[in-house]
C-alpha cells in the first residue's frame, strides 16, 4: 500500500466515523497551534457543508520550509505580515483578489492597503498585535514602559526576566532601546546592540515561549511577550500588566493566505471571506485573543477584551508603535551572528 | 559434456546469485536509508545558503569555514569562531559529566540487582525499564515539577523552615544535569546489569578468600569483568547526551545554547542551511573520533577472563 491509497484509506476512515460522509468539500487549514477557534470552525463546516481539517506549526519558518518543499496537501496558511512577501516572492500562494470579496467591506481602513500585501491580492487579515513588557506588579512597582525591564532590568527583577526566544523581535527590541531604526546596517548601532543584550543577560533567567504557565506560577516575575498572551497571564493573576515600551514596539499581524497547490480553492475563497465577517472575526478572537482588523466586530468581543489595555493600544502609546519588517537576508546574517553570540 | 561436479558446481553458484539478487532489493533500501539522507547533509553543506531558507546549487567552501573560522561582524578580522567553540564544549562537557553521573549512579543500581535473587532481579529489572513507558518530553516536565520555585523540593525545605526563599535550582546548570541523569540513567544500568548478571561470583568469594579488600575486589574482579558493559552503557550514554535537545532547554531555560539548538538555528531563523549540515557532519566526527578513542583504549586494556 503506497501513502496515497493510506491516506485514501484513513481520509475514508475518518470520513466514515465522523458522519460527514456527505460534506460537499474539504479544506485543509495550515496554522499556528492553539490559535484556530473550533467554534468558529464548526460555524463554518455546518454553513458550507465542508469538513475542515487543521494542521499545526509552530514557525514561520518551518511552515515556509514545509510548504516549500511542495505537496503538503494544504489549502490555507497563516504567515506573519513579515513573511508575506516572500510567499508571495516564492510563487507558493494565489492571487484570491480578496480585495474585491463581500466582506472585504468590513475590514478597517489601515488594514485594507498594507505594505506587505498593496491591494490585499492574496490575503486577508487574521489576527493583530504588538510584542511588548509585562510585569508582575507585585515583584516590581515603578515604571516599566521601557525595554529598559529587559535591558537594564531594575534590581528587584534581576534573575526573574524571562526573553521570549523570537531573534526577530529581541533584536528589533534591543535596537530600539539603544534608539536606532530597525533593520538598520549602521554597525556602530548593531554593535550597541550587541553589547547590550550580551550586558543584559546575566539578569536573565531563561529564553522560552512558555510565559503563560511560568508568570502563573511565579517562576518569572516579567518577560518580553505577545500582548495576547499577556492578556491571559492577567486574567489568571490581576497584578500582571502588559506595558508599552516608550522606545517603541512591534506591531505585527498575520494573515491568511490561499496556497498555489490548493485542492480545495473555492472551499479557502469561502473561508477567506467568512472570517472577515464582523461576528466571526470576533469570534476567533474570543479565542486567540488577539484583537482583529474588522470593524463592527467589537459588539461581539467578550467583555473581558472590550477594553482590555493588551488589546486596546492606549492612546499615548499609540505613535511609538511600529510595523515590523522583513530585514534584507545580509542584515538577517548579522542578526543570526548577534544571537549566536548572546546565546553562546 | 558436464561432470557432476561441475553440475553441482553450477548450481552452487545459481544458488549464491539468487540469494543475492533476492536480499538486494532488502541491502540496497538499508544502504540508501542509512546513507542517502547523510549524503544530502554532506552536499548541502557546501552549497550556498538561499535568502530565505534552503539552499542555492551553488558551490561554496563558506560553511565550513564558518564552523570554525568567523568574520567578526563590526571589524571584518578573520578569527577563531570563539561562539562556536564555547558551544561545542559546553555539549561536550555536559555529555561526559552526565556520562560520569549516570556511570556513578548505575554501578551500584546494576550490581544491587545482579546480586539479588534470580525472582526479584526480574522485578527489579522491570522497575527500570518503566521510565521508558512515558515520553521524554513528560519526564522532563515532570523532574520541572519538582525542582522549580514551587515545586516539591523547595515547598518541602520551606515548611521544614531549612531555606527561607526558594532555592532556584530551576534554569541553571545543575537542573540539567539532574535532568540528564535521570533520563539516560537506564540506558546506563541495563548493559552494566546485563553483564553484571553473567559474573560469576565464586570469583569474587575467591578474592576475598585470598584476603583481598573490598575495594580490592571492586577494582580487579568485579570491574574488569563488567567492563563491556560499561563501555556499551557510556556509549549509549554519551552519544545521545551530546545532541540532546528537549532537556537543557526545558530545564536549563534555553539561554544558552547547545550543539542541537545552535544547528536548529540555523535551519530555522538563522536560514543558512549548509552551515547547519556542516555543524551536523562535525558533531557526527567528533562522535566517532571519541568512539574510535575509547574503544581502541578499552581493547588495548581489556582483559578477557574466565
Amino acid at each position: 500500500m503506497n501513502w496515497k491509497t493510506t491516506t485514501a484509506a484513513m481520509g475514508l476512515a475518518l470520513l466514515a466515523t465522523s458522519g460527514l460522509a456527505r460534506a460537499d468539500g474539504e479544506l485543509n487549514i495550515y496554522n499556528w497551534g492553539n490559535y484556530t477557534s473550533p467554534d468558529v470552525i464548526k460555524k463554518f463546516e455546518a454553513k458550507y457543508n465542508i469538513k475542515v481539517t487543521i494542521t499545526d506549526y509552530d514557525s514561520n519558518d518551518t511552515a515556509l520550509a514545509k510548504v516549500r518543499q511542495g505537496g503538503t496537501g494544504f489549502d490555507i496558511a497563516v504567515p506573519s505580515q513579515t513573511y508575506v512577501p516572500i510567499w508571495i516572492k516564492e510563487g507558493l500562494v494565489q492571487e484570491t483578489d480578496p480585495g474585491k470579496m463581500e466582506n472585504f467591506k468590513n475590514v478597517a481602513p489601515e488594514w485594507a492597503n498594507p505594505d506587505f500585501d498593496p491591494g490585499r491580492k492574496y490575503s486577508v487579515p487574521w489576527a493583530l498585535g504588538t510584542v511588548g513588557v509585562v510585569v508582575n506588579t507585585d515583584a516590581y512597582k515603578g515604571p516599566a514602559d521601557s525595554w529598559g525591564i529587559i535591558f537594564n532590568t531594575p534590581d528587584e527583577l534581576k534573575g526573574k526576566v524571562n526573553v521570549v526566544p523570537e531573534m526577530n523581535d529581541v533584536i528589533f527590541a534591543a535596537i530600539k532601546y539603544v534608539g536606532g531604526q530597525q533593520c538598520t546596517d549602521d554597525k556602530t548601532v548593531l554593535k550597541k546592540v550587541r553589547d547590550t543584550l550580551v550586558a543584559a543577560k546575566p539578569n536573565w533567567i531563561a529564553m522560552e515561549y512558555n510565559t503563560i504557565e511560568k508568570m502563573g506560577a511565579g517562576d518569572f516575575k516579567a518577560t518580553s511577550d505577545w500582548n495576547g498572551s499577556a492578556l491571559r497571564q492577567r486574567l489568571a493573576n490581576p497584578a500582571i500588566h502588559y506595558n508599552y515600551p516608550k522606545e517603541g514596539y512591534g506591531l505585527w499581524s498575520d494573515n491568511v493566505v490561499v496556497l498555489k497547490e490548493a485542492k480545495n480553492v473555492e472551499n479557502a475563497k469561502l473561508f477567506q471571506n467568512f472570517i472577515m465577517d464582523p461576528e466571526n472575526a470576533a469570534g476567533l478572537s474570543a479565542f486567540h485573543r488577539y484583537a482583529n482588523a474588522i470593524t463592527g466586530s467589537d459588539k461581539y468581543m467578550p467583555a473581558d477584551m472590550k477594553d482590555a489595555p493588551e488589546v486596546v493600544i492606549p492612546e499615548a502609546a499609540k505613535a511609538q508603535g511600529e510595523f515590523q519588517t522583513m530585514c534584507a537576508p545580509e542584515i538577517q546574517d548579522i542578526y543570526t551572528k548577534i544571537w549566536t553570540e548572546l546565546q553562546k | 559434456m558436464a561432470t557432476a561436479e561441475e553440475v553441482a558446481k553450477a548450481a552452487e553458484r545459481r544458488d549464491v546469485r539468487d540469494r543475492w539478487l533476492l536480499s538486494a532489493p532488502a541491502l540496497l533500501v538499508i544502504f540508501l536509508a542509512a546513507t542517502g539522507p547523510l549524503l544530502i547533509v554532506l552536499i548541502y553543506s557546501f552549497l550556498t545558503p538561499g535568502p530565505y531558507g534552503d539552499v542555492k546549487w551553488q558551490f561554496s567552501p563558506d560553511a565550513w569555514l564558518s564552523v570554525f573560522m568567523e568574520r567578526d561582524i563590526f571589524d571584518d578580522t578573520l578569527s577563531l569562531a570563539a561562539a562556536h567553540v564555547t558551544i561545542f564544549w559546553r555539549s561536550i562537557k555536559l555529555a561526559v559529566v552526565t556520562t560520569i553521573a549516570t556511570l556513578a549512579l548505575g554501578f551500584p543500581t546494576a550490581y544491587f540487582m545482579a546480586t539479588r535473587s534470580e525472582k526479584t532481579r526480574d522485578l527489579w529489572l522491570f522497575l527500570i525499564t518503566i521510565p521508558f513507558w512515558t515520553n521524554l518530553l513528560i519526564r522532563t516536565f515532570a523532574v520541572l515539577q519538582i525542582i522549580r520555585n514551587e515545586g516539591i523540593i523547595n515547598t518541602i525545605l520551606l515548611k521544614l523552615g531549612i531555606v527561607s526563599a526558594p532555592v532556584q535550582i530551576l534554569y541553571t546548570d545543575t537542573a540539567i544535569l539532574i535532568g540528564m541523569a535521570y533520563v539516560y540513567l537506564p540506558l546506563m544500568v541495563l548493559p552494566i546489569y546485563a553483564s553484571m548478571e553473567k559474573l560469576d561470583f565464586r570469583l569474587v568469594e575467591a578474592g576475598y578468600d585470598l584476603y583481598a579488600t573490598r575495594f580490592k575486589v571492586l577494582r580487579k574482579i568485579i570491574f574488569p569483568l563488567v567492563k563491556p558493559g560499561v563501555i556499551a552503557g557510556s556509549i549509549l550514554v554519551f552519544i545521545p547526551a551530546l545532541g540532546a535537545y528537549v532537556t537543557p532547554s526545558v530545564l536549563g531555560g534555553g539561554k544558552n545554547m547547545m550543539l542541537s539548538n545552535l544547528i536548529e538555528l540555523q535551519f530555522g531563523q538563522g536560514r543558512n542551511w549548509p552551515l547547519g549540515s556542516a555543524l551536523s557532519i562535525t558533531v557526527m566526527i567528533i562522535v566517532m573520533v571519541a568512539l574510535l578513542a575509547y574503544v581502541r583504549n578499552a581493547g588495548k586494556s581489556g582483559v578477557r577472563h574466565g
